[in-house]
């Protein structure tokens, strides 16, 4: 008998094989490894069956909280997901595969590649798109790098109200490159565009903002395009897909190079991942772009067939000259991205945006009526807003926590001088009931 | 098959969205205001789920054909681990890092803090973060913890080596930590060439990045040595953990000097690998660069609750947004209390067992540059086959044709005509015999009709495609 975890061979085999390599033990087979390198110790506990590992994983899941009502964002975002997303990503064709490096027995991941950079560029408004990238944090990172590319120059200048993840990584990607990093303190949650103006040289390879930013606020980047393009800089815009069915599209305000992450499209909060990074530009940066690109092409008998292309770029042929050093990317991801777009399709995302940014005006309108709390007001916002209560807001999120309300991020720990901020997101599953009960709790909190 | 977008019908709708329960917000200001909905699909849910069907069967996968693809680790990817992934879909990581917010999160993040703890005994590591999305970020999170060590230390580093069999993301990762790259070439005997590698050493090596056993399958006896010889110059070796399927309770490379690894949850853990991620790169380093991994950091206190260290200087900063891609960290820990000690051991001994006996078999019909003992992957070269006109891609092409996805064909790049095979330890003999076969068939054909090989596939949606076509046209976007 043989139950040994998915090694499927028989002692007899075993046998067969062994003398068909000419050894008389398996053990004998590692003999290149010099006795004396040999693990002396190894403390993995023993192995169980498949019933009592999964019943241990429900035990480990059950140690966390899962009543929370979330009113949290900061990047991950909990919204809907129709079912066929699960079930068609959930497809072992999709999901056992390798990267497409065949394309004659990979025309199915290739062109859901192709059909998901068509997505992403429509999104956007932009002309080229890639395959995916790890997550919109380091995809700002992976812009910011090609636009120091195009430009040859050695200056980033982000935005305060980026998110504090994505600017920290940013700075991580950066940090032992020959490259300088400048950081605009917001004003009233939005892109201080004086102090923009101050800092904007011909050293600046590109300006990284988001939208809507960490507060919430929404932007016209339109302006401030032209700004930067006369500085012979690239506009580089961080966007939340979803807000993309309400919003002017990056490509539309005049960005060069749109980011973001792709988990609101169709990827559970999963505990931070993995979702997907998605990245867009001007076709004239294409060879710029990091990562996978997927084009269409014909066969030997003229029929419309997918590759991957442009891979001069990639770091399997141009190695320490690669545009990136990404290979395995998100791409199970930017499928089921690809799945919910196509779902809910091009008037239902609109909707989708709409109904969150209604639930969103709701609650911020609720939220006003609570004496002693004030609204930030300086821009509209879609479906994230800050609040300023009148004392600070972490001891309140940490007692509303306990009463099972996630009720937003607390600014404190991310800015200065912001001890009493809290960025509230209300999202299509939030109901009015729900956003009633955490106006209720917030007013008994503070 | 046509594209979704050539589906779509104006107005047709797949999912209904909740109905609203609030008022209707006063309108966006006209210049924040999309001018029209972006152009996606127009489709019915059938329509939907007819077309990711279709289009997911023209596909090879590991679940319908043998993939033998080599430094892939392609092996069976347990369906308990897809099941024990979906029970974390509803938690938020934001709650983690709100004032208190660990409490609610105590299953997360002691989930990742031992697996943490069991990569690390693994790899003979001190400590692991688990931020790393995939195995060429964990290189970059690797080397850039080196160059923080060496900051930290004051020393002047200019250069990481590598060995000229590396992957190309190792060279990639250390030119984007800023490093320059000197390629040291590999020796008859199938490794990094001794002499040239002392030669090539110098005060300002920051790291030498190492996979080992190698690209070519082979494990490295010099790997000590070199170790020894890269710290006497205060340059810390990083281990490219790609291949760690062969080695797991074999050798750790924490124990042959190695200072800093990455291992590929999809890879040895027996995670998906999506065709084309998501994957995972965790990072395990030693002792003396623990105070520079990224944040934020999962902890244990004394009474063993868990919770997340923030900001600490000296840190290189954060890798990615949260703490991974943690449902790939939920597959690979519960394959890894699954299989257990002897499992583990089990699957490095029956990867390297089935890699060995496919060399021994195809020896005769293949030319194999480096005839050793090899670990968990053999390399061949198609340069017998060459002399009929027939290449690595026409043998690759062939197979499709016989329902096997190819092995890897031209890499390493030190081989020419490389085809690169890793079966992995969840084949069985039968279906390795049975490719065994479908190979002498190829090296057969290749002789007596080579224009079969170069027609190849004729079985496929598609047959070979103009690749020159896709470079030159550029068209990466509907414009339908
Ligand atoms: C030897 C080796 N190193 C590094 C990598 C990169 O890993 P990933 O694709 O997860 O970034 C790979 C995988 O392709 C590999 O085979």
């Amino acid at each position: 008998m043989n139950d040994s975890h998915y090694c499927p061979h028989t002692a007899e085999e075993i046998r067969e094989m062994l003398s068909v390599v000419g050894a008389s033990s398996v053990e004998e087979l590692f003999a290149p490894i010099p006795p004396e390198l040999r693990a002396k110790t190894f403390n993995i506990p023993p192995g169980m069956s498949e019933f009592e590992t999964f019943a241990r994983m429900q035990a480990i899941a059950a140690d966390n909280s899962a009543a929370m009502v979330n009113f949290i964002g900061g990047g991950y975002y909990d919204h809907i997901i129709p079912a066929v997303v699960d079930h068609l990503s959930g497809r072992a064709e999709f999901y056992t595969a390798y990267t497409p490096y065949q394309p004659e027995c990979s025309q199915g991941t290739l062109q859901a590649l192709f059909e998901y950079q068509t997505a992403i560029c429509r999104l956007t408004g932009l002309d080229v798109s890639n395959a995916s990238l790890y997550d919109g944090a380091t995809a700002c990172a992976e812009a910011a790098m090609m636009a120091l590319r195009a430009t040859g120059r050695n200056r980033v200048v982000v935005d305060g109200c980026v998110s504090p993840f994505s600017r920290q990584v940013l700075k991580t990607y950066l940090y032992n490159q020959d490259v300088e990093v400048v950081e605009i303190t917001p004003l009233d949650g939005l892109l201080n565009r004086a102090a923009l103006a101050a800092v904007l040289d011909e050293r600046v390879a590109a300006v990284l903002v988001q939208n809507p930013n960490f507060f919430g606020c929404i932007e016209d980047l339109s302006p401030l395009a032209a700004q930067i393009h006369a500085a012979g800089a690239l506009l580089v815009a961080s966007v939340y897909p979803v807000s993309l069915g309400l919003i002017r599209s990056p490509g539309e305000m005049g960005a060069d190079i749109a980011v973001g992450d792709g988990q609101s499209l169709g990827n559970p909060l999963s505990f931070g991942g993995p979702s997907f990074g998605f990245i867009a530009a001007k076709k004239a940066f294409i060879r710029n772009m990091p990562g996978r690109i997927v084009g269409e092409t014909v066969d030997r008998n003229g029929k419309r067939g997918f590759v991957l292309t442009l891979q001069a770029r990639e770091q399997h042929i141009k190695r320490h000259k690669a545009t990136s050093n990404i290979c395995s990317n998100q791409g199970l991801c930017a499928l089921r991205g690809l799945i919910f777009l196509s779902a809910v399709g091009r008037d239902g995302l609109a909707d989708l945006a709409r109904l969150n940014r209604d639930k969103a005006e709701y609650a911020k309108a609720r939220m006003a009526l609570i004496p002693g709390v004030a609204v930030l007001q300086s821009a509209p916002a879609f479906n994230e807003f800050t609040l300023f209560l009148p004392g600070p807001a972490a001891p309140i999120v940490t007692e509303m926590l306990k009463q099972g309300i996630a009720a937003g991020v607390p600014l404190g720990d991310y800015y200065e001088d912001s001890a009493n901020a809290l960025v509230v997101t209300v999202t299509e599953k939030r109901t009015k009931k729900e956003i009633d009960r955490l106006a209720d709790a917030l007013q008994a909190n503070i | 098959m046509e594209l979704i977008y050539e589906k779509s019908v104006p107005g047709r709708r797949g999912v209904k969205l909740p109905a609203s329960d609030v008022p209707v917000a006063a309108p966006l200001p006209e210049a924040l205001l999309r001018a029209e909905p972006a152009g996606l699909a127009e489709v019915s849910e059938l329509d939907l789920v007819r077309h990711f069907t279709n289009l997911s069967r023209r596909n090879f996968s590991l679940d319908t054909n043998f993939y033998p693809l080599g430094s892939c680790t392609m092996k069976y990817n347990a369906k308990v681990l897809e099941n024990a992934a979906a029970l974390f879909a509803p938690f938020h990581p934001m709650t983690a890092l709100l004032p208190g917010g660990e409490e609610f999160c105590q299953g997360s993040l002691g989930m990742l803090y031992d697996l943490g703890q069991m990569l690390a005994d693994i790899t003979g590591m001190d400590e692991v973060t688990t931020q790393p999305l995939a195995g060429a970020h964990g290189e970059l999170t690797g080397i850039l913890l080196i160059s923080a060590y060496h900051r930290a230390k004051g020393n002047r580093k200019k250069y990481v080596l590598v060995p000229d069999s590396s992957h190309g993301t190792n060279p990639a990762s250390a030119a984007i930590a800023g490093y320059e790259v000197i390629t040291v070439p590999t020796a008859s005997y199938g490794d990094m060439d001794m002499e040239l590698f002392r030669q090539a050493m110098n005060d300002e090596v920051a790291a030498v990045m190492m996979t080992c056993p190698n690209t070519l399958g082979l494990f490295n006896p010099h790997i000590k040595e070199i170790s020894d010889i890269a710290h006497s110059f205060d340059a810390l070796m990083y281990y490219d953990g790609a291949n760690l399927n062969a080695i797991m309770g074999k050798v750790k490379p924490g124990d042959v000097g190695f200072d800093v690894v990455h291992v590929n949850l999809h890879k040895t853990f027996g995670t998906p690998h999506g065709g084309g991620g998501p994957g995972a790169g965790p990072v395990g380093v030693k002792k003396a660069l623990i105070p520079f991994l990224p944040l934020p950091r999962i902890v244990m206190d004394d009474n063993g609750a868990f919770g997340l260290q923030t900001s600490r200087p000296g840190a290189i900063g954060r890798a990615a947004n949260f703490y991974g891609n943690f449902g790939i960290m939920v597959r690979a820990y519960a394959y890894i209390i699954m299989l257990g000690r002897e499992g583990l051991i089990r699957v490095s001994e029956h990867a390297v067992l089935n890699a060995n006996y496919i060399k021994e078999r195809l020896k005769p019909y293949f030319d194999l540059p480096y005839d050793q003992t090899c670990m968990h992957e053999c390399v061949f070269s198609a340069s017998r086959q060459l002399a009929h006109g027939v290449h690595a891609i026409d043998i690759a092409k062939f197979l499709i044709d016989r329902g096997y996805h190819p092995p890897t064909v031209y890499f390493p790049l030190i081989v020419k005509e490389a085809i690169m095979i890793e079966p992995t330890e969840t084949e069985s003999k039968a279906a390795m015999d049975a490719f065994i076969e479908v190979m002498i068939e190829a090296a057969r054909t290749a002789g007596s009709d080579p224009q079969a090989l170069l027609d190849a596939p004729l079985t496929m949606p598609v047959s070979r495609l103009d690749e020159t076509k896709a470079a030159r046209e550029q068209n990466v976007c509907c414009l339908v």
